[in-house]
């Protein structure tokens, strides 16, 4: 019964790696996921956000939503630990 | 509390400072290098961490109460809401910070100002406050108040 797994897992992994032929180089600076955003917050960061570091400007301004949620999240996270871990006085 | 090295406290009682300002520059430093909220946060709560290692879980929760240690935690995730209200409130987007009337030249400095002084701000309180809390949290026999 132990063959059954290896079989799925050889299958799973030659299909991983068939589909990753498609892929481009690593590194390649055409890839199309440089080139879906990143040109415009390139050239229009320095406008709209005057924060010299632009991982900073896309982080907190073009995409704060997801950082104001990455904040619950942390916050949410500490009340989990308390809720599950604070011992009770009686 | 067990009897704890003299040069192990020492040196923390020296660092502890230092860890702090680092921690603070890192912070205020994410607009123009490496840095901001999360990893100074972090290095914030490092700091009370060691702390704690050495001087034991009553000396910490001396230094940063419990009491604080809760307001805190949510003051920093209100600050960024709140900037994103502030947005709301002068009639532009949630988060679209640009609309606030400060006394700065143009929306993108006003965008830098909040995003700098504020949402970093409080982004670093936060996750300081609940990496401390998880740390007190777990810590053995540091979970009642005693």
């Amino acid at each position: 019964m132990r063959i059954l797994p290896f079989i799925i897992v050889i299958i799973t992994g030659s299909l991983l790696i068939w589909a990753g032929q498609d892929m481009p180089d690593f590194g390649d600076p055409d890839a199309p996921a440089h080139h879906h955003v990143a040109d415009w917050y390139i050239e229009n960061s320095h406008k709209d956000v005057a924060v010299e570091n632009m991982v900073t400007s896309i982080l907190a301004d073009y995409r704060g939503y997801d950082t104001f949620g990455e904040t619950t999240v942390i916050f949410t996270a500490g009340i989990a630990v308390i809720l599950i871990l604070r011992r009770r006085e009686d | 509390m067990r009897e704890e090295d003299i040069i192990i406290r020492t040196v923390i009682r020296l660092m502890v400072p230092f860890i702090q300002v680092f921690g603070l520059y890192v912070v205020f430093h994410g607009g123009v290098g490496p840095g901001g909220g999360f990893q100074g946060g972090v290095i914030m709560a490092a700091s009370i961490i060691l702390y704690v290692m050495a001087f034991g879980i009553t000396a910490g929760k001396q230094r940063l109460s419990e009491k604080v240690n809760m307001i805190l935690r949510s003051t920093g995730v209100y600050l960024y809401g709140g900037a994103g209200v502030l947005a709301l409130i002068f009639g532009g987007k949630f988060l679209d910070y640009g609309v606030i009337p400060l006394p700065l030249h143009g929306a993108s400095h006003i965008r830098a100002f909040m995003i700098d002084g504020v949402v970093e701000v409080g982004v670093a309180i936060t996750v300081m406050a609940v990496m401390v809390t998880i740390f007190f949290e777990f810590y053995p026999g540091g979970t009642s108040d005693d």
